[in-house]
């Protein structure tokens, strides 16, 4: 008993510490003051600025641009991943292996290689950067998250169904519609997201490939605006949105999860 | 004609050329170009110059060290904090919620440039110096749920049984701990000091925000460099960087391997 207490507590209070500074920022955005750690008393405005748009134009350009850049590219991403796990699934097991070691390069490599690899690859080829080099370059690190999020519901098909599809008269393109992409839809669901995540909070590879034309994503825009020494208050109810919807949104999807594994 | 084309393309292996040629371009060639860059000068006609430039400037070395430095504290800090939270959660008698273990990794889901402003904005709120202190507590912080993951992963698949049987046959508490537990548990620890150690090393603007650009890490040195025009010295910086995460990764590259395999990404 003592033991699942202090265990417990130990939990908690890690728990405590990692959340400490998100709260912090949770709480002061419930206030007006311009520097954080100001409490000038309780008051929705920043809030309401946020959303009537009275801050400043270039982040809602910035919040604009991310949004756009992860829809287009993790849209991409799923659609080439899952195409290129079904061919590299079907390959024969050394071509397999290469194409899964060289899928493999992305995840393991650090943010700046990735982001230093990509705009060495732009300057060669003399291509002007802007926000076409930014979705390429989220495109290729997501699309390898889509790959292998597919792959284990390629895996735990039954292969004869796609051949009983072919057998009883379908063509490929039937049998690829009404076999293989309702097997892996929940695989394709689930890159998806991860691609969309990935590319929202990218920071690293995106301040190497965006050029110096003036675009901004949210991150290049929160960097560009803690040089300045401060944080515009309006970043502190976008993040504290951003972060309750998030932790909604899993905390449901696992809620759900776990009574399906009892069911 | 037509018709072989057409079959070429029915068959489901040949789906895999679209991305084939994408990761080319995208993945192998820049990582070409990274070491072809390290090694030419700025005519393009080889060189070593941007590694003696690396070596003789007393700096840069000390960048990287330093660098080294703090992503090991960071790294046993995590190994040590993190660890019992992933015991704790993977054993069934403390009946820990799935929702602790989400609890744990939900901070990756923040911007990281805002979750280390909200620790600038803590230090600040606690009248704390900023510098060596809050870099350590930041990079704690950002990177410790990729230390609990892993080993809460594997810790979460090793057999119960072995335990009891451990125990049955007279172990007490502490060698079942050392002789049992620790070692299945030690591909989760090689991949999590992996994911820690890789990315504190190689984060950039990152430690200047949390010393107010007192403490400058190794990821700045390639980043400024860089943006300075410096594209071949920055190449082999990077080369430098790539290198140390290779050597790192040798050792952990096998349980990493067998983890993307059976396909736990979220």
């Amino acid at each position: 008993m003592m033991k699942t207490i202090l265990a417990k507590g130990y939990l908690w209070l890690l728990l405590a510490l990692l959340y400490s500074p998100i709260l912090i920022i949770m709480i002061f955005s419930f206030t007006e003051a311009k520097v954080l750690g100001n409490w000038t008393g309780f008051s929705f405005n920043l809030y309401s600025s946020l959303f009537s748009g009275g801050m400043h134009h270039s982040l809602t350009n910035a919040i604009i641009n991310t949004f756009l850049i992860a829809l287009i590219a993790a849209t991409v991403s799923t659609v080439l991943g899952s195409i290129a796990a079904i061919g590299i699934y079907n390959l024969r097991s050394r071509q397999r292996a290469a194409m899964n070691f060289v899928n493999n390069i992305p995840i393991m490599n650090p943010d700046i290689i990735t982001g230093v690899s990509l705009f060495l690859l732009f300057v060669s080829f003399g291509i002007s950067q802007g926000f076409t080099t930014v979705v390429l370059a989220h495109i290729s690190f997501c699309t390898p998250y889509v790959v292998l999020s597919v792959m284990p519901r390629l895996k735990k098909m039954n292969p004869n169904i796609y051949e009983a599809a072919l057998d009883l008269g379908a063509t490929p393109f039937q049998a690829l519609r009404k076999v293989i992409l309702p097997e892996i839809l929940p695989g394709m669901i689930s890159g998806f997201i991860l691609a969309f995540t990935l590319s929202i909070d990218d920071f690293a590879v995106t301040i190497f490939t965006i050029g110096n034309e003036g675009l901004e994503t949210l991150s290049t825009y929160i960097y560009a605006d803690a040089r300045k020494g401060g944080l515009t208050p309006e970043l502190r109810p976008l993040s504290t949105i951003i972060f309750v919807t998030v932790l909604v949104l899993l905390i449901v999807i696992n809620r759900r999860a776990e009574k399906q594994k009892q069911e | 004609m037509l018709n072989k084309l057409s079959q070429f393309f029915m068959r489901r292996r040949s789906w895999s050329i679209p991305y084939a040629i994408f990761l080319l371009v995208f993945v192998v060639v820049p990582l070409v170009l990274i070491v072809a860059y390290a090694f030419t000068d700025e005519e393009g006609a080889f060189t070593l110059g941007n590694f003696r430039k690396f070596m003789v400037h007393p700096e840069a070395v000390n960048t990287f060290i330093y660098s080294i430095g703090i992503a090991m504290i960071t790294t046993i800090l995590c190994l040590v904090l993190g660890y019992p939270a992933a015991y704790i959660m993977s054993q069934k008698q403390f009946k820990t919620s799935k929702t602790m273990v989400v609890l744990f990794i939900l901070p990756m889901w923040v911007n990281i440039l805002i979750r280390t402003l909200a620790t600038v904005a803590l230090f600040d709120f606690l009248k704390l110096p900023l510098g060596e202190g809050a870099l350590i507590f930041g990079m704690v912080y950002n990177f410790l749920p990729f230390m609990i993951y892993p080993i809460y992963n594997t810790l979460q698949k090793m057999d119960q049984s072995l335990i009891e049987a451990a125990q049955d046959l007279g172990a007490n508490p502490l060698k079942v701990f050392t002789k049992v537990v620790l070692p299945l548990s030690m591909p989760g620890i090689f991949s999590g000091i992996l994911m820690v150690f890789m990315p504190t090393v190689s984060t950039f603007a990152i430690a200047e925000l949390l010393t107010m650009n007192n403490i400058k890490l190794f990821g700045t040195t390639v980043q400024e460099n860089i943006y300075n025009g410096m594209w071949n010295y920055g190449a082999a910086l990077s080369l430098i960087m790539l290198l140390l995460i290779a050597i790192m990764s040798f050792f952990s590259n096998d349980e990493d391997n067998a983890q993307n395999e059976s396909g736990g990404v979220i």
